[in-house]
């Protein structure tokens, strides 16, 4: 689990972030989005115990970042922003060295290593040098490093960048498996779609401040207007459109209709609503074939999120206290 | 397919060592090791390192062997045997230097060049504590040149003991110079960690690393010399110089060690990391840390708040810097004593002088001492100068420099009184002569010393949380207000009593 509250940091007279509150229970996602510069990076290194932060406190697997920083790092995996791989190293070495750091058996090392190695696809680079590696494996082998020691919390910072799309797949499936595992994890990251599919909830930062959270549909309502839900059937709609009007007066708004179709927005989330309207549908004799959200991107949302930031005179760059 | 989670939730993970206490010393250096054997593996795989090791280490020496023979017979013939004996001993502290010099190198690469390459932060992110990661890597810059210096010695050794030379060695001489290769070493690669961790680029090391190379080269130059001048036992004063430079270097080696120790941290290491000078900022931070009365740069509301909360701030941040100074001048004026009661040191001054005629002429003593003109200013000047060299070199001292200069004076009077006691004249009269303005002029000196200490050795213990740059600036303004606000005051006020009231005091104590 991860909990932060009012977590800021400055140097002098630089902002690099001030006052971040998050709560991301066991087996969560939080997805961290912003721009370069924003303050993501400083987050991370607070959470991590890398750096002190200058007000507020944060604890991490129930352990507080300032009074247990070994503790902290014991119980958090992090990828870091650079891989900083050893380059004159072999993977087997590297991760025998950052296994025995954190206290591994021999045995619990190299069978850790080989399982987490086989799963990223990277057996047989085992004993090549790092150096070696090309962009996309090292990054997959810091991502086995994070992992080797299988922490509690995770906090990974552009996790697939560098990687082609089947590499990041494996990356992605493997945080969908801990996170079944109760894993907790942070993502920072310039990938919305990426974003959008992993993470239950996302924080959007700028010049060192959350502007923005909540889970995907809240922020979508919040920020890309309500959501429209288009709904097809199987033949004629006939009267059915006025009918679910009137039966969610207030709940809904019937936008408009075709033969075999409807929009509606909705003002609260899906999965509240949506049920109700298909047993309704059913109810009434209408065949669903689909019910989908109209497709609004997390790109939309963040692009709505920065400016609506910047009309309130939000500048990215150096911020001042 | 692999399970990649191999353990269930519900257990944190403990941090290594961490059911020991952390200052366990086997815990931290068993998870040092971690460090330093990685790194020393990774500096044999670099052919820049191993090279010049092994040319060290197996070659050079009997390059020095051939040296020293070829000198020893050469000078022989002119009837000059002793330099050529003495050129033996002093290419074995050469043959031990080059290897070390390496160490520079090496600590250098492993702290900055892993900055640079960004290898750092994963590191950072172990539990592994900052002495742990510290003590890791220095051991690692130290040990394989250390370790090549002793070889290269011991085969020059041998060389020279199983050669035609026939060489028995002084063996003082050879400890001496083990010990002086090896606090070099230390001195280098603390000096290194410290450069290391104010820059961003091995260039920019590079380029402040001269600041380690310039002072190390003078003091080969000195070692040299004495081992030429007086190289063996039988010359107490040159074994007793390299002593006195092996005992200094430590010194200087624990100061490195704590100055290390309290900036090579995460914060220091990863934090905001500026390389170019921005003198605008840099005099802005400096001006508010004078007329600042807090951390935070809070300017005084007025004169009287400045004084109230930005001095009296000042002087309760000098904390132990206070009770050290007080101690060491109490030490030296006991200390003058102790040698003015020593028969050797005795001045045996003129017994049975009339003291009121000493009272009667000593109106004009402070005029005949500093000049008819202006005694304020010639007696506060005096004092004011001695105050700033120390500070001056506090500065670049660790604050020790302060500590050495001013309680010269206390020494020097106690060793006085003793001398008045001995030749029988009552000492009282130097009460009067003292306190009357050593009541303003003590304190003022204690807190001036007291803040150069600080000053000095804040590097070596940073204020918690505090990065090196703010450490230092607070103590730079609090110094700047003691200064101001207190100590340039006190001295004037001290010189006006001295030359006005202090004389009229002894002159009725002595009954002029």
């Amino acid at each position: 689990m991860i909990e932060a509250h009012d977590l800021s940091k400055f140097y002098d007279d630089f902002l690099a972030v001030e006052g971040v509150n998050m709560h991301v229970p066991s087996g969560e996602v939080l997805a961290l989005l912003g721009p370069n510069g924003a303050g993501k990076t400083t987050t991370v290194r607070m959470l991590t115990s890398i750096l002190a932060p200058s007000a507020g406190w944060a604890r991490i697997a129930g352990y507080d970042v300032v009074n247990e920083p070994e503790k902290v790092r014991a119980n958090v995996g992090v990828l870091t922003e650079q891989h900083g791989l050893y380059e004159r190293m072999r993977a087997i070495e590297y991760l025998d060295f950052f296994g025995r750091i954190y206290r591994l058996s021999a045995d619990v090392r190299k069978k850790r290593s080989y399982d987490l190695m086989e799963r990223f696809g990277l057996t047989f680079a085992l004993n090549k040098k790092l150096g070696e590696y090309s962009k996309g494996m090292k990054q997959k082998l810091a991502l086995v490093r994070a992992m080797l020691h299988d922490p509690p919390v995770l906090l990974l910072d552009e996790p697939t960048s560098a990687m082609d799309p089947q590499s990041a797949k494996q990356v992605r499936d493997a945080i969908e498996e801990l996170q079944r595992d109760e894993r907790t994890f942070l993502i920072t990251t310039h990938n919305l779609t990426e974003a959008e599919q992993l993470a239950n909830s996302i924080a959007i930062i700028r010049r060192g401040r959350i502007i923005a959270s909540g889970t995907f549909d809240e922020l979508a309502i919040r920020f890309a207007g309500e959501i429209v839900i288009e709904l097809r059937a199987r033949g004629q709609l006939n009267g059915f459109s006025a009918d679910l009007a009137r039966t969610f007066d207030g709940r809904l708004q019937v936008q408009e209709s075709g033969e075999n179709w409807l929009h509606y927005r909705i003002s609260e989330p899906t999965e509240t609503i949506n049920p109700s309207v298909i047993r309704h549908a059913v109810a009434q004799g209408v065949e669903v074939v689909s019910l989908a959200p109209l497709s609004r991107t997390l790109e939309d949302i963040y692009l709505q999120v920065v400016k609506e930031d910047e009309a309130q005179g939000g500048v990215d760059g150096e911020h001042l206290r | 397919m692999a399970n990649i989670s191999a353990r269930p939730l519900d257990t944190s993970i403990e941090a290594p060592g961490s059911s020991r206490r952390t200052s366990d010393i086997g815990t931290i250096l068993s998870n040092a090791m971690i460090i330093t054997r990685r790194e020393m593996r990774d500096s044999f795989r670099d052919w820049r390192i191993i090279v010049p090791i092994i040319i060290l280490t197996f070659f050079f020496p009997f390059l020095a062997q051939f040296t020293a023979a070829t000198f020893s017979n050469y000078l022989e013939g002119f009837g000059a045997q002793i330099v050529g004996t003495r050129t033996i001993p002093f290419l074995l502290m050469i043959v031990g230097f080059f290897p070390i010099s390496i160490s520079l190198v090496i600590a250098l690469e492993t702290f900055v060049g892993e900055k640079e390459r960004r290898s750092l932060e994963p590191l950072l992110s172990t539990p592994l504590t900052n002495t742990e990661l510290y003590v890791g890597k220095t051991l690692a810059a130290m040990l394989p040149p250390l370790i090549a210096s002793y070889g290269g010695m011991a085969v020059y050794i041998a060389s020279l003991v199983f050669g035609n030379l026939e060489w028995r060695p002084n063996l003082l001489l050879v400890l001496q110079i083990v010990l002086i290769t090896t606090v070099q070493a230390l001195v280098m690669v603390t000096g290194a960690v410290v450069v290391s961790s104010q820059t961003t680029s091995t260039r920019a090391a590079n380029l402040l690393a001269s600041f380690i190379i310039l002072p190390m080269a003078l003091l080969i130059q000195g070692e040299s010399a004495i081992m030429f001048l007086a190289p063996d036992a039988d010359s107490p004063n040159g074994i007793g110089a390299l002593w006195a430079i092996i005992v200094g270097m430590m010194i200087v080696v624990v100061l490195l060690l704590r100055v290390g120790n309290s900036i090579f941290n995460r914060e220091e290491l990863l934090g905001r990391t500026i390389d170019e000078l921005n003198f605008r900022n840099i005099a802005r931070r400096l001006w508010l840390s004078l007329v600042g009365v807090d951390n935070k740069g809070t300017v005084a509301k007025n004169p009287i708040d400045w004084y109230a909360r930005g001095v009296g701030g000042s002087i309760r941040r000098l904390g132990l810097a206070l009770p050290i100074t007080i101690g060491v001048f109490v030490f030296a004026f006991v200390a003058g004593i102790v040698v003015g009661l020593l028969p050797d040191w005795q001045l045996n001054l003129p017994r049975g002088l009339p003291l009121d005629s000493v009272g009667s002429g000593i109106g004009s003593y402070t005029g005949l001492l500093f000049g008819e003109q202006n005694p304020v200013f010639a007696i506060a000047w005096q004092n004011g100068r001695i105050l700033l060299a120390a500070l001056i070199l506090s500065t670049f001292s660790f604050g020790i420099a302060g500590l050495i200069l001013t309680p010269a004076v206390y020494l020097v009077l106690g060793y006085l009184v003793t001398q008045v006691i001995a030749a029988g004249y009552n000492a009282g009269f130097m009460v009067p002569a003292i306190l009357t303005h050593g009541i303003v002029e003590i304190p003022v000196i204690v807190l001036a010393v007291a803040a150069s200490l600080r000053l000095g050795a804040v590097v070596t213990r940073l204020p918690a949380g505090m990065t090196l740059g703010a450490g230092w600036t607070q103590a730079f303004g609090d110094t700047a207000k003691i200064v101001i606000g207190v100590i340039i005051p006190g001295l004037i006020l001290a010189a006006i009593l001295e030359s006005y009231v202090t004389p009229l005091v002894v002159t009725l104590f002595l009954g002029g």
